[in-house]
């Protein structure tokens, strides 16, 4: 009997293992099965990033009529809609902002971000907005006590390539699309390894109030 | 009488179909490679004595190389048949015992192609060492100077000269005397760039905050094409130059027309034009020497209209051609740093009207 039964342990704990083996077959077909979509998912979730529009459309610079320099409406306040800037998922785009920041020398006045003659990029405080099209707006129209009006000099497709890349300046926009290294010597770290600014609207600077 | 059946007669046609069609891309194949023997931008076409130590070494080598070649097709061949008419004597089996004689003789030659290789090594080895003497050899303080200077995706031509005023500037043609030494001074402004004209020299590297000189002399007038030899962005296979050789006379008559401030508009269409080139991007990137416009991004537009091509050696300059390019430059040449402008037909044809006066 006593053989029997343990013959029969043998063959029963077989039989568990055989099971159990099944079983995690299973379950990795399953997980294969959870895991593809989501490998598919990430692989098409850089398409964006990688894209070169060469020859694509720019957010439309009429979107930006709902910028709006200053809470106060007369009436009930509408609700505040922002325009998205898809250049801000592409890292092309984001890097063709950062060629032209120095091109056309933003570097002068706000030096890489940190300010000279100009504010400061990459810090919280925005006196004009933090929004895309608000500072497609700064960027287009000028404002007082210095920054010059840039309407008519650069196509509007660029505009919204440097506001992309404005604020990728302060971490706003996603860190996998920011760019991630200079060309040049840069003793910063790069947009990408930012920590990200919250906004706030500062209020107008000493340099720049009425005297 | 042998009765051939209708499919044996259909594979032959096959056959023969597929032999004529191997000839036929056989001679295309020919047809394409000695396309490339149209000379103005062609190794062996040399027009300078910098390209003749390219040219000679070049030859050297290949006729040295046809030789061994041949010789070695020669001995295969002879194995392979000498292999073929030994089975038949002896029938399948092939004789693997050890002949003493053979043996030895199997020596001697490979011992004769090893020495002759080394030979052949030792010669090519002296002969590129005398070629890049009489390349770089020492540089008179006299020479030309022009500084060259590589973007993405064009070229930067600068002639230096004292006072600072008589400097010319202009991009992707150059104007050399010839008969006289010309001093290259090589640099690049993004990435690495090469400047190469085949019929003048050979290769340099432009490297980004490092000036490299080239030296070179042309001795016979001619227009010749250069073409960036590392690959440098999405556009690099579209970076050529044209280097145009001319008599002493003449080309110092161009220098001293490019040293003169760009032509005032001369009519109202030109006038309205000029306004347009300053109130558009033009003007963030070009130079018009004589107006507003000095941006150094892209390349001098004082007297493009004396330029013989436009988009670096890529498109005739013709008023078509601009047009196109200045409305859409990125359907000719994709990722460009030109962006499209956006012109209504009427700026257009005024602005085209102002640049081509721009003798």
């Amino acid at each position: 009997m006593k053989v029997v039964s343990g013959q029969w342990s043998v063959v029963s704990k077989k039989r568990v293992c055989r099971r159990q083996k099944v079983e995690g077959r299973k379950l990795l077909v399953l997980a294969l099965y959870c895991l593809l979509p989501t490998a598919y998912c990430l692989l098409f979730s850089s398409c964006k990033r990688e894209e070169r529009g060469y020859r694509v459309e720019a957010p439309a610079a009429s979107r930006i009529n709902s910028v709006r320099l200053t809470e106060l409406q007369p009436g009930e306040s509408q609700p505040y809609t922002p325009v998205k800037n898809e250049y801000e998922e592409n890292a092309y785009a984001m890097n063709e902002g950062k060629r032209l920041f120095t091109w056309f020398n933003c570097v002068g006045c706000h030096s890489h971000g940190g300010g000279g003659i100009g504010p400061a990029l990459m810090d919280d405080k925005w006196i004009y907005g933090s929004q895309p099209e608000q500072i497609f707006a700064t960027i287009v129209e000028g404002r007082p006590n210095g920054m010059p009006s840039f309407r008519g000099k650069i196509p509007d497709y660029q505009v919204w390539q440097l506001a992309a890349y404005v604020r990728s300046m302060s971490a706003q926009v996603k860190s996998d699309a920011a760019p991630g290294r200079d060309d040049d010597m840069n003793v910063g770290k790069p947009e990408q390894n930012r920590s990200k600014e919250e906004p706030k609207s500062g209020s107008i600077p000493k340099s720049a109030e009425m005297p | 009488m042998k009765k051939v059946s209708s499919e044996q007669l259909a594979v032959s046609s096959e056959r023969k179909a597929v032999k004529r069609l191997c000839c036929l891309l056989l001679t295309a194949h020919c047809l394409l490679l000695t396309s490339g023997c149209r000379g103005e931008q062609s190794v062996l076409n040399p027009a300078g004595p910098q390209a003749g130590h390219v040219s000679r070494l070049w030859w050297l080598m290949f006729y040295v190389e046809a030789g061994v070649f041949l010789l070695v097709c020669i001995a295969v061949l002879l194995a392979i048949f000498r292999r073929r008419r030994e089975r038949k004597k002896s029938g399948d089996e092939p004789d693997t015992s050890p002949d003493p004689q053979r043996e030895q003789r199997m020596t001697r030659v490979i011992m004769g192609a090893v020495g002759m290789t080394l030979v052949i090594l030792f010669v090519f080895l002296i002969a590129s060492f005398t070629t890049g003497r009489g390349l770089y050899s020492p540089s008179d303080s006299q020479a030309l100077s022009i500084k060259i200077t590589g973007h993405q995706w064009w070229w930067d031509v600068e002639y230096d000269a004292v006072p600072a005023s008589n400097i010319v500037h202009t991009a992707n043609e150059i104007h050399i005397p010839v008969g006289q030494l010309v001093k290259f001074r090589l640099t690049a402004d993004d990435v690495i760039h090469s400047f190469w004209v085949p019929n003048l020299s050979g290769k340099k590297d432009l490297i980004p905050g490092h000036e490299i000189i080239l030296e070179f002399q042309a001795n016979s007038p001619g227009e010749f094409r250069g073409q960036c030899a590392e690959f440098c962005g999405y556009q690099h296979a579209h970076m050529g130059l044209t280097i145009i050789a001319e008599p002493p006379d003449k080309f110092y008559e161009w220098m001293n027309g490019q040293r003169t401030p760009a032509a005032q508009p001369a009519n109202e269409s030109e006038q309205r034009g000029q306004q347009v080139f300053l109130n558009s991007p033009c003007i963030m990137c070009h130079t018009i020497r004589g107006t507003d416009a000095g941006g150094r991004l892209a390349p001098e537009l004082t007297h493009l209209a004396s330029r013989k091509t436009i988009a670096a050696s890529t498109l005739p300059n013709t008023r078509g051609h601009l047009g196109g390019w200045i409305i859409n430059s990125q359907e000719i040449k994709p990722g460009n740093h030109m962006p499209p402008v956006p012109l209504s037909s009427e700026e257009l044809q005024a602005l085209l009207d102002y640049l081509g006066s721009l003798k």
